[in-house]
């Protein structure tokens, strides 16, 4: 499938750069070319494909959808409506006072808090681009899991209090009417969007790229398997707590660890860590504490920890 | 004409505004621009996904940026910017919260 890629990258690096193959340079730059090439590509189909699927079901119709379900079918919808969505820290509290005030159960709209940062079609691109699309489907179905317990779980404890006083006192409004879009705004929202997306991430998918093509060239393979190995046990929640403050650069980080992994990180921990870049902004907490109490975002945040951290160490033990 | 901007003052609330104000001047209309960054003014217009353009109460456009012809379309259509009945303008409530409820 990628294969044309690959000659290009060939001939760029052998002909065009002229540097003997079969060198560390020679193989650090062909992975370099190939790899931003393919990653792109993939970028640009894939972000205008999501954009053209959400021009039709954006939030505030699934919030529409999710006021009327209960427990657990609203958690899974939920969970897989996070998929479709974009998130970026600054819409976490229109979502969330959104969604409470048409009367979405606070489990749901947790479960969508979740999902929503976490499965999205940057790092769905970057895991099947670096990793293969089986690494991918494990991270899409672990996180929408997550997503879904985590949700139940808080939506079964007393957290009400915890709310921020404004958020109760929001009662439901009439459904406003709201315009549709037409073909052509849908096609110029997707052009549009990609072009954001693709224009906020390269450099650190660059960077990225670039910094994991010296480590594949340059750092023998297993190098870090004493260090983070599928054995060593304070790997994973290690790996969580680094990917914590790591979230504005999550397209960078991927690239990266994929290197890593190539050294001998288990994919268990690749995979919580990569998780917990996504899942677990340090931003979007501070930013949540416009609608909620300090307690409970700590609940959220160790909920969705400890969450994380259970699959980290299942796929360590599963894939060895 | 009132044009609102709802959004909570990033970059693409910015351009939006850019393009609204474009649309105004090339049309030599008479409208006026007013920024909404209050989230709970937000929220009462029924959306979430920002920037959102709102023409006399009007929710015309919302997470996206519309382009200056679009707007100018909008502006020009009095049938698109008349409210309807079931559209009902949010509530400048009457409470002491000094519009923050």
């Amino acid at each position: 499938m990628f294969y044309p890629i690959q000659l290009l990258a060939d001939w760029l690096s052998y002909s065009v750069f002229s540097i003997a193959p079969k060198t560390l340079l020679a193989s650090a730059v062909n992975f370099f070319i190939f790899d931003t090439i393919k990653i792109f590509i993939l970028l640009g189909i894939i972000i205008f494909a999501v954009s053209i699927i959400r021009s039709f079901l954006p939030a505030e119709k699934i919030r529409n959808i999710l006021s009327h379900k209960h427990k657990i079918i609203g958690n899974i919808l939920a969970a897989l409506f996070g998929i479709i969505t974009p998130f970026c820290s600054c819409s976490a509290v229109p979502l969330f006072l959104g969604f409470v005030e048409v009367g979405v159960p606070l489990g749901v709209t947790f479960s969508f808090l979740v999902s929503s940062p976490m499965v999205n079609e940057v790092a769905l691109v970057l895991l099947f681009g670096m990793f293969g699309w089986k690494i991918a489907t494990i991270y899409v179905l672990s996180g929408v899991i997550i997503a879904i317990v985590s949700g139940l779980i808080i939506g079964e404890l007393p957290v009400e209090h915890l709310l921020a006083d404004f958020v109760r006192q929001n009662q439901a409004k009439n459904a406003i009417k709201l315009p549709q879009m037409n073909w052509p705004q849908r096609l110029n929202y997707a052009k549009s969007y990609t072009w954001d997306i693709v224009k906020k991430v390269w450099p650190y998918i660059l960077i990225g790229i670039g910094v994991g093509a010296l480590i594949h060239g340059y750092v023998p393979a297993d190098f870090l398997a004493k260090y983070a190995g599928a054995d060593k046990w304070y790997a994973v929640p290690l790996a969580v707590l680094i990917g914590i403050p790591l979230y504005s650069n999550a397209a960078g980080v991927i690239p990266l660890v994929s290197a890593l992994t190539e050294k001998g990180v288990a994919i268990g921990t690749t995979l919580a860590f990569m998780m917990a870049v996504t899942a677990l902004s340090l931003p979007e907490f501070m930013i949540l504490k416009k609608v909620m109490k300090t307690k409970l975002i700590i609940i959220f945040a160790s909920i969705v920890g400890i969450g994380i951290i259970f699959t980290g160490y299942l796929f360590n033990f599963l894939i060895k | 004409m009132i044009i609102k901007i709802l959004g909570s003052g990033c970059p693409n609330c910015k351009r939006l505004e850019a393009n609204a104000q474009k649309a105004v001047e090339e049309l030599g209309s008479d409208a006026v621009i007013n920024k909404v960054t209050d989230m709970g003014l937000i929220i009462n217009y029924g959306i979430m996904s920002t920037p959102a353009l709102v023409i006399n109460e009007q929710v015309m456009s919302y997470g996206r940026i519309p382009d200056v012809v679009e707007i100018k379309a909008m502006l020009s259509n009095p049938e698109l910017i008349k409210p309807t009945i079931n559209n009902p303008t949010p509530k400048t409530s009457g409470c002491s919260c000094g519009g923050k409820c």
